[in-house]
């Protein structure tokens, strides 16, 4: 499908012009030299962790080949994609920012990656994270914390730093971040980029390397809607490897120019614009929910009770999960593996020198409340709490409401190191761990700047109903457009 | 089986034993992924990115292990839940390779199940309870003896399907645990879900052990045995764990719950090293894999579908064949055997002579060559043929044993042999009578008293022209031509 006008995002037109013969490896040295220039190594602003430009222009060169071949609609022909580090690659390692992966290349490639491209994507690189995706700032990386584009002396916020970073410095138009519990939607929101989180289920797990089974999920960063709207489809759809993927249709995630939000209602969450909120970020949500109004959506105040249980609730069941995940990093099979004492010995050294701080936290905190006497007291009550957090979501969308809006953060992207107390790092996901624990889709767009830093507003939609989401995100991200073109 | 030492105990104290086995379905691939799970290949060639746990694998359920896992259960009696939850057992292993083992744990494949044992005086059966039945995976193996201060991991058996059959505590004496892990082997192998092999590992068994006084309802502490490798080892085990229990117990000490493991070499029982007991294993959900869901209609065709039960077959045996409760007993105690005996009845027609050959000859073939049943070269079709050969007066008994033997060492067909061999019985009268004229002329005593009448050295005669023809004439047609000559 092509989208005329201004809509059709970068992705999009670099494919089409690919597909009709422009040379695949201009746009791929194109981003190597972008990135070059903005200093995304790590010397500079610690985007890219893992890259081999000659390995992603032979690749482009075969994505050429295909075409000529007569693989005409390759809707990613030639278009460089940054993927998480926490998401099997077989040409570059997949170390998910962590000393107790160096080096790791994993043999098989993950679903999401395999199928970006067999659309003709040309991944170009491997971006830097929070350690195993434990954080909210990519300061917890091993390989040293990502600076924003936007302003190096903050955090891009994270835990998919890296890929909000590189689609933010105009590195690539689309990256592949995942979520455990807002590690798209919140550095999206920091950087000024586009991010969704699709449906639990949406997107296939398979070769992300897991954090808490039960809310991760990939998912995609686009310079904007239309770029992340692209590759969510071709992502997007069930897949026999990972057991708790939907076998469900995916629908049309792409709009044309001129998208209607005419009758759509938009539920505004009260408990989502606390008093404490940044009265910048309060006034650029207003904003955006009068030009939503003004394309003929109503707005509806609505409550989510449980929302405050969100943070809790989250910081027992993602690292119990955790916990058992990281099991698997003892030493024995791949990875780092030192000395020690006997077995036991062996452990304990690959493992205290391997995880870092926020990792060894998270273990320790999992397996505490995974333990025999507390079990009930933690996991089996977190469980019944997030049970009450998603049926808040089913009762606003039963009642009449279509899509949700709110901010995506409390506060615009903070200076690096500003967070040294690891419950505050926690609370800048309070807006974002309510869909991953409900397991509905959410993103991120940018609705304006407060004091030269990006703002993220949040749409938040019922399972499945990515489309519905994307059809609001297109309509606002236009009238935002004109209004901010001179 | 009980030995002296026991019975003497056994007057004051009482056993308690449940007992938990472990068995590998027979699937073709792992439980979740793709992977052989084939018993024997060269360490580590039987593994792909699933069962190494490498990071972003993710498991996938092998359906057949389910369907297996299913049979087994009705066989034994449980009730199938529709739902069942997959945990993960979290502990540290080298031969674990995920750190955690996918089992289940509180809402396990079925439950409630029960196995008849035996019979008591009274004709009352004796009943085990089946606490319940569950699906997990195996870990691999850890290989200490192989390479000096190392050990080394062999990981195709991580993931291999498995179910635990876990009893109630219903065992009260080394004989009716024996019993109990023969019926319950013997009902895997019928329904063709495992190879039932303790050697091979498909088969393991662990006991839960408690004394207590005779008159005593109230269970005493009780131990987990481990590290047997055959029934016998079992009950040998159950014995020692026994007696060891109660001694503490007659000097006033206590048992520890702790983990016993059984050295076969000494006959004794000790402490496990490891203190399996104060491992907190934190189960949870499994969130890689939703929730097992059978509908009713699906659990009703594993059910209709269930291969026969041996308790059915022997009743088959005693009404179809009118073999005897002996007989029942060596046909139908082993599947393959008893299928073996099906067939060549089936073709033969004779149950009756089959099930003769069957527990004489070909048994005794087997027991010479230590095999079993499945690599004997004697195909059912091939004996049941030869049991028509002696059924048509073609070959007599005897050569029939002998074409056998060479049936067994060649697997050439009986015809072929018996022809070759000269073993045909030969019933052409002008042979027979040429015969009949040679021994008469080579003993002219025996044939002068034959010819004045005395009856009885016909006999006599009939032995010298079987001698001559090497058994192969036919004994009745050379009587009716002796019996000419007198003319009577």
């Amino acid at each position: 499908m092509t989208l005329p006008g201004s809509v059709e995002g970068r992705a999009a037109r670099l494919a089409t012009a690919v597909c009709k013969g422009a040379p695949a490896e201009d746009a791929i040295g194109r981003s190597y030299r972008r990135s070059e220039e903005i200093g995304a190594g790590a010397d500079g602003l610690n985007i890219v962790l893992w890259q081999d430009e000659r390995e992603a222009q032979e690749h482009a060169r075969s994505v050429a080949h295909r075409i000529d071949e007569g693989e005409s609609k390759l809707p990613l022909a030639g278009v460089p994609v940054a993927i998480k580090d926490n998401i099997a690659t077989t040409t570059l390692p997949t170390t998910c920012g962590s000393r107790i992966l160096e080096g790791y290349v994993s043999p098989f490639e993950a679903t999401a990656v395999a199928r970006l491209r067999a659309a003709g994507a040309v991944v170009v690189g491997k971006t830097n994270c929070d350690e195993f995706a434990m954080g909210s700032s990519t300061e917890h990386s091993a390989y040293g914390p990502t600076r924003n584009p936007i302003d190096p002396a903050r955090v891009p916020g994270g835990s998919s730093g890296g890929s909000a970073a590189a689609v933010a410095a105009g590195i690539v138009p689309i990256a592949l971040g995942s979520e455990t519990g807002g590690s798209v939607r919140q550095p999206a929101s920091f950087c000024g980029v586009v991010g969704i989180k699709p449906t639990y289920g949406r997107v296939s797990r398979y070769g992300l390397v897991a954090f808490a089974s039960s809310l991760d999920q990939i998912g995609v960063f686009g310079r904007t809607v239309d770029d992340a709207a692209l590759a969510l489809e071709v992502i997007a759809g069930r897949d026999t490897l990972d057991s708790t993927s939907a076998d469900r249709p995916v629908h049309r995630y792409r709009y044309e120019a001129g998208t209607t939000v005419k009758g759509l209602v938009i539920g505004v969450p009260k408990e989502y614009f606390p008093a404490s909120l940044d009265p910048g970020i309060r006034e650029l949500c207003e904003r955006a929910l009068e030009i939503l109004r003004g394309l003929g959506a109503t707005t509806r105040e609505v409550s989510l009770p449980h929302t405050d249980l969100a943070i809790p609730t989250y910081y027992i069941i993602a690292p119990a999960e955790a916990s058992s995940n990281l099991a698997r990093f003892d030493g024995v099979r791949y990875g780092l593996r030192m000395t020690g004492d006997g077995l036991q010995g062996m452990y304990e050294a690959t493992r205290s020198s391997g995880f870092g701080a926020e990792v060894t936290r998270r273990i320790l905190l999992g397996t505490y409340v995974l333990s025999a006497g507390y079990y009930d007291a933690y996991y089996r009550k977190a469980q019944e709490v997030r049970s009450l957090i998603a049926q808040d979501f089913l009762d606003v969308f039963a009642a009449g409401v279509d899509v949700l809006f709110t901010p995506t953060t409390p506060t615009t992207a903070f200076p690096l190191g500003a967070k040294s107390d690891p419950y505050e790092m926690y609370l800048s996901d309070i807006f974002t761990a309510t869909a991953n624990l409900a397991g509905v889709p959410a993103m991120s767009l940018p609705i304006g700047m407060v004091e030269g830093l990006p703002v993220g507003g949040q749409f938040i939609a019922p399972h499945f109903g990515e489309s519905r989401m994307l059809g609001a995100a297109y309509a606002l991200e236009g009238v935002l457009a004109t209004q901010a073109a001179p | 089986m009980t030995s002296p030492a026991v019975a003497a105990i056994a007057e004051r104290y009482e056993m308690v034993v449940g007992l938990e086995v472990h068995v590998q379905l027979k699937t073709r691939t792992k439980a979740f992924c793709n992977c052989s799970s084939a018993f024997g290949a060269p360490p580590n060639t039987q593994v792909c990115p699933v069962c190494l746990a490498l990071p972003g694998a993710l498991p996938v359920l092998n359906v057949r292990a389910v369907e297996l896992a299913t049979r087994a259960a009705i066989a034994l009696g449980c009730t199938v839940h529709g739902t069942s939850i997959f945990a993960r057992k979290n502990y540290f292993y080298p031969d674990l390779p995920k750190g955690y083992q996918i089992t289940q744990f509180d809402r396990p494949l079925a439950t409630d199940g029960c196995v008849v044992i035996g019979t008591r005086a009274d004709g009352s059966p004796i009943t085990v309870g089946v606490t319940r039945v569950h699906m997990e995976e195996d870990a691999g193996k850890s290989i200490h003896d192989r390479y000096t201060a190392h050990t080394a991991i062999d990981l195709n058996r991580a993931g291999v399907p498995l179910i635990e059959i876990v009893s109630e505590p219903d065992m009260r004496s080394t004989v009716e645990a024996g019993a109990y892990l023969r019926v319950v082997k013997q009902i895997l192998a019928y329904m063709d879900v495992s190879d039932v092999s303790m050697e091979a590992g498909s088969l393991r068994v662990d006991a839960n052990v408690s004394a207590r006084a005779r008159g005593q309802t109230k269970l005493g502490t009780k131990t987990e045995v481990k590290n047997m490798n055959s029934f016998s080892a079992v009950e040998r085990a159950l014995d020692a764990e026994f007696i060891r229990q109660c001694g503490l117990l007659d000097r006033g000490e206590k048992v520890l719950q702790q983990t016993m493991l059984w050295d076969g070499a000494t006959g004794q029982v000790r402490p496990s090293r490891s203190k399996e007991g104060s491992h907190d294993y934190r189960y949870f959900p499994e969130p890689d894999l939703p929730p097992l869901v059978l509908g009713a209609e699906w659990i009703e065709k594993v059910r209709s579908d269930l291969p026969e039960r041996p308790a059915h077959r022997r009743q088959r045996y005693a009404s179809d064949y009118g073999l005897s409760e002996k007989e029942i007993d060596v046909l139908a105690a082993d599947i393959a055997l008893s299928d073996y005996f099906e067939g060549v009845a089936r073709q033969h027609g004779d149950a009756k002579v089959a099930g003769n050959w069957v527990m004489g000859e070909v048994s005794a073939a087997l027991n010479a060559r230590g095999i079993d049943i499945g690599d004997f070269r004697v195909r059912p079709a091939d004996l049941s043929k030869l049991l028509n050969m002696v059924r048509d007066s073609m070959v007599s008994h005897s050569a029939a044993k002998r074409i056998f033997a060479i049936m067994a060492e060649t697997g050439n067909l009986p015809e072929q042999i018996a022809q070759r061999e000269g073993l045909l019985i030969v019933s052409d009268d002008a042979a027979l009578r040429e015969w009949i004229t040679e021994v008469m002329a080579e003993h002219p005593a025996e044939a002068a008293r034959f010819r004045s009448g005395e009856k009885k050295l016909q006999g006599v005669l009939v032995g010298f022209v079987m001698k001559k023809s090497k058994g192969s004439a036919d004994p009745k047609r050379v009587n009716q031509l002796l019996a000419e000559r007198t003319g009577t």
